[in-house]
């Protein structure tokens, strides 16, 4: 059975050889280099763009909005991103100019000598000025989408509650570093269509904007995924835009053009996680029950909409976290500033709205007098109750559980107690900190009937079973996680399959590579369809029961004989029973949920303010686990970047441009800086994922930031309430440095 | 004279037609004698991926921060963006697509695979030529030795726990 097992990494001999083939190792003949050609105003309008008279221009390939043979428009939700700017500029490092020429130093030069005058207008850079709509930098109000949504009777569970606690709590922006920066290789021109091939996350994304761009029919645009090192949401939206921009310079061209951006452009001009506030006031009675949660959650857009509403969807539903609570509020904005559009990246919202809510119930459970775990579990959500959103829940759910051995695991409540004995006397402060969490599994309420996914498999003469999925291995392990699920389905060796690459000529659109779906949402369609596959063989004689490798390879060889070919199929029907409803905002929001609980130990050094995680556990519920290697090292990830995002990872805005877009100043955890990250898996098989596996790949970025936050409340008796937590801002909260 | 940070990974007489300064080298890589040739100042990784199609050296940052780009000159570990074409001259080369031996993955090669310290791959033949390195000065390191050798590439997939048990299972087996 191959569920389970720690099958290796199915690329990893090509990854650890230098084999794999990512599209910078892609050199076609004739091919040229593009390069970007950027605003330098926040925002503003065109007057003119000059080609300086140092350069031959004619030796350059020039491309500008008037050459979009389509619609000028990255083709995503409200289509409102030019993919050129065009009369008007609305954040720093917007694409004006694209130009492409096969020696990339002189592009560089060229580039230096394009000048675009813009007539400066007045930008909106904070949340703040954004709500205050003094300024109106995007329709009517600034503001990209609204959810609001409310349960039983707020006001009134308010105006009776013994005890009210409030508080705000804000997230910074991060910046993915993905190691491999975003790039693109196109090859275009008005006989044969368009085929691009790049580092990507989600290859009918691609061809959907390249369709609109191009005003092309889907023949005539393909997408090829190549090896893509890293993509954490970072090359879920963004790849559009720069696919496009190769496209249109090798359209003119007529000619090869990969654009590859350097970690500069990267940082500078691509998507980041979205900075979030959010407002926080709870009424809770003297033993410490929930009586009524209102929550106010902000994000950042950018200067476009991409897809904040849908972050801004996740992270309000995900702002009442793992609890039972009968009389809610949420309010969630998305709002626009004059920065780069902020993107998709891991957790998508909710990483923002539990570190809020996480950080909030410590507060509380001192208003009421208890110790932190205490009033979570005295909250927690059962089975059979609804959440606030009003999703009945079905699946059982152990919070309870993951907090006993969370806490057994990092003698919790002793460490509690030694440490604030101990403390007042240290120079370093210890402190141990927990949060409670969930993440729901697969698209928002009525996605995945939108996505209605597709996959194929297919049987070859020889025995071997295709899985065909525009579903992408960015470093997760699809490749390796889909051949367990169609081995196990099929009943062989994982030899047996082959999984094909994304290539949009070849494989349907099984979705794209996000929200934590692949594996649970694309992983039971595989399941599904070579389950349909074995049926069509029993049409030539496969028992229905068990068989070998040489009966299966003869069934195959004997169908594809009698008929040409073996191709089965499965498209997405939602579970029985889920019900959502995208007008009141109500219903199942998600098929399933992961728990969990995770616990961190740190020191924090009262001289300098540095503060160091000691000790990480994560204990987490995830449905059956498929590949445990594989499950471990995405939670072991995950925690390591939402530790860079509590403590580290700064963006400098300076007029809504990142001031250090750099590796040596912007600062990732070193091999150096994280402690030992103990990961710990509760299975609870899920009925609707493939031998009963959930999606896990965000969950990890929820939980870290708040547990080390109450962590170092604990250590220092402080009370911070944003992230990243460098030195600095602990400095300015402790308000004096000690002797 | 050429900016070095922005590197062309070209020789000057191809694409702008710019007259410049020219080298021509020898040196070994990865035990193979070749000759090199561009601006002095061309960088190594460029020269490595575009001359020689050695494209098991990678771009992540061009400021010698990531380590994606490392290789070893003369047993030592270095970021190949940082090193101008001239410093090669003589040099022993070892690149990622010289560690194995013929189909025979290095001891540390197949631990990153048995034990998922590869994921996305990228940071992969820079950290495998760090662990190669370590390995090669200190048969038996201890887990912080490890962390110390490695802490000049960087990963942004894993947390770096199952680089370290590779490591360390690779010096045991």
């Amino acid at each position: 059975m191959s569920i389970g097992n720690s099958s290796p990494r199915r690329e990893g001999r090509a990854k650890v050889t230098g084999h794999a083939r990512y599209v910078d190792d892609l050199v076609f003949p004739g091919m040229l280099h593009g390069i970007t050609v950027r605003s330098a105003a926040s925002r503003g309008l065109i007057q003119d763009i000059a080609f300086g008279p140092e350069i031959d221009w004619h030796d350059l390939v020039v491309v500008t909005a008037a050459d979009v043979p389509g619609r000028n428009r990255i083709a995503l939700i409200l289509d409102d991103q030019p993919c050129l700017a065009e009369d008007r500029v609305n954040h720093p490092e917007e694409p004006v100019v694209l130009l492409a020429h096969s020696d990339r130093q002189l592009l560089e030069h060229a580039r230096r000598h394009v000048r675009i005058d813009i007539v400066p207008e007045p930008p909106v850079f904070t949340m703040d000025e954004a709500l205050a709509a003094r300024t109106v930098v995007w329709g009517d109000d600034n503001i990209f989408k609204r959810y609001a949504l409310e349960r039983g009777n707020v006001e009134a569970a308010f105006a009776a509650a013994p005890i009210v606690v409030d508080g705000d709590y804000e997230t910074g922006a991060q910046e993915q570093l993905y190691i491999e920066p975003n790039g693109m290789l196109a090859l275009a021109s008005p006989a044969e269509g368009v085929t691009v091939w790049g580092s990507m996350q989600c290859p009918y994304y691609v061809h959907k904007a390249l369709m609109s761009l191009f005003a092309l029919p889907a023949e005539k645009v393909r997408v090829v995924q190549m090896e893509t090192g890293g993509g954490f949401g970072g090359k879920e939206e963004f790849p559009s835009v720069i696919a496009c921009h190769a496209a249109l310079l090798s359209w003119k061209a007529g000619r090869p053009v990969k654009l590859v951006y350097d970690r500069a452009e990267d940082m500078a001009a691509t998507t980041k996680r979205h900075p979030s506030r959010t407002r926080h006031r709870t009424a809770v009675s003297r033993d410490g029950r929930l009586l009524a949660m209102d929550v106010d959650f902000v994000i950042d857009g950018g200067a476009y909409c991409t897809l904040s509403p849908v972050v801004l969807s996740r992270g309000t539903i995900h702002s009442a976290g793992p609890y039972y609570c009968p009389n809610v509020r949420l309010r969630g904005r998305a709002v626009a500033t004059n920065a780069p559009p902020h993107g998709a990246f891991r957790g998508f919202g909710a990483p923002q709205s539990l570190f809020a809510l996480e950080r909030h119930m410590d507060r509380v459970a001192a208003a009421v007098g208890l110790s932190p775990d205490e009033l979570r579990r005295r909250n927690f959500i059962a089975t059979g109750q609804t959440s606030a959103v009003g999703q009945v829940m079905r699946d059982p759910i152990e919070m309870g559980a993951l907090l006993d051995r969370a806490m057994a695991l990092t003698e919790f409540q002793a460490k509690r107690t030694r440490f604030s004995a101990l403390n007042p006397a240290q120079r370093v402060r210890k402190g141990i900190g927990l949060a409670a969490f969930m993440h729901g599994a697969g698209f928002t309420g009525s996605g995945e009937d939108h996505l209605a996914s597709v996959v194929a498999v297919e049987a070859t003469g020889d025995g071997r079973v295709r899985v065909l999925s525009s579903n992408t291995e960015i470093g997760q392990g699809t490749n390796t996680v889909f051949a367990q699920i169609a081995a196990a389905a099929v009943g062989l060796p994982e030899d047996a399959i082959e999984i094909v690459q994304p290539d949009t000529a070849i494989v349907p659109n099984s979705g794209p590579t996000v929200a934590s779906r692949t594996c649970m949402v694309v992983g039971k369609l595989i399941e599904n369809a070579v389950v349909a596959l074995k049926s069509e063989l029993e049409k030539v004689g496969l028992p229905a029961g068990g068989y070998d490798a040489d009966a299966f390879r003869r069934a195959c060889a004997d169908y594809i004989d009698r008929y040409g070919a073996l191709r089965a199929t499965a498209r997405y029907q939602a579970p029985p029973g889920l019900k959502w409803d995208d007008e009141t905002y109500q219903g199942d929001a998600y098929g399933t949920y992961t728990w969990a609980v995770y616990v961190a130990e740190v020191s924090v050094d009262t001289t300098t303010f540095e503060t160091r995680v000691d000790d990480f556990v994560a204990v987490q519920e995830v449905g059956r686990v498929i590949n445990p290697v594989l499950a471990a090292g995405q939670i072991e990830g995950g925690v390591a970047q939402a530790i860079g995002w509590a403590l580290y990872e700064r963006v400098l805005w300076r007029e809504g441009r990142m001031a250090n877009a750099e590796m040596t100043n912007y600062i990732m955890p070193t091999s150096m800086d994280l402690p030992p990250i103990r990961v710990f898996f509760e299975e609870q098989p899920y009925a609707h994922g493939p031998g009963g596996a959930k999606g896990l790949g965000e969950l990890p970025m929820d939980g870290p930031a708040p547990a080390i936050l109450n962590a170092v409340a604990h250590a220092t008796g402080a009370d911070p309430r944003s992230v990243p937590l460098t030195p600095e801002s602990l400095m300015s909260i402790m308000g004096t440095v000690h002797a | 004279m050429p900016d070095p940070s922005t590197g062309s990974g070209q020789s000057p007489s191809r694409g702008s037609g710019q007259a410049g300064p020219f080298v021509e080298i020898s040196c070994r890589v990865n035990g193979e004698a070749v000759a090199l040739s561009g601006h002095p100042m061309a960088r190594l990784l460029d020269v490595l991926r575009n001359q020689l199609r050695l494209t098991g050296t990678k771009e992540g940052c061009g400021e010698g921060e990531c380590g994606a780009c490392s290789v070893l000159i003369d047993g030592d570990l270095v970021n190949s963006c940082l090193v101008p074409l001239l410093h090669a001259q003589d040099a022993a080369i070892t690149t990622i697509e010289g560690v194995a031996e013929g189909d025979r993955l290095h001891a540390v090669q197949a631990a990153f695979v048995a034990r998922g310290g590869a994921q996305c791959g990228i940071c992969t033949p820079g950290m495998v030529l760090a662990a190669v390195s370590l390995l090669a000065r200190n048969p038996t390191p201890s887990l912080e030795d490890v962390r110390v050798a490695l802490a000049g590439n960087l990963c942004r997939c894993t947390g770096y726990a199952r680089i370290f048990e590779a490591v360390l299972q690779a010096y045991r087996t």
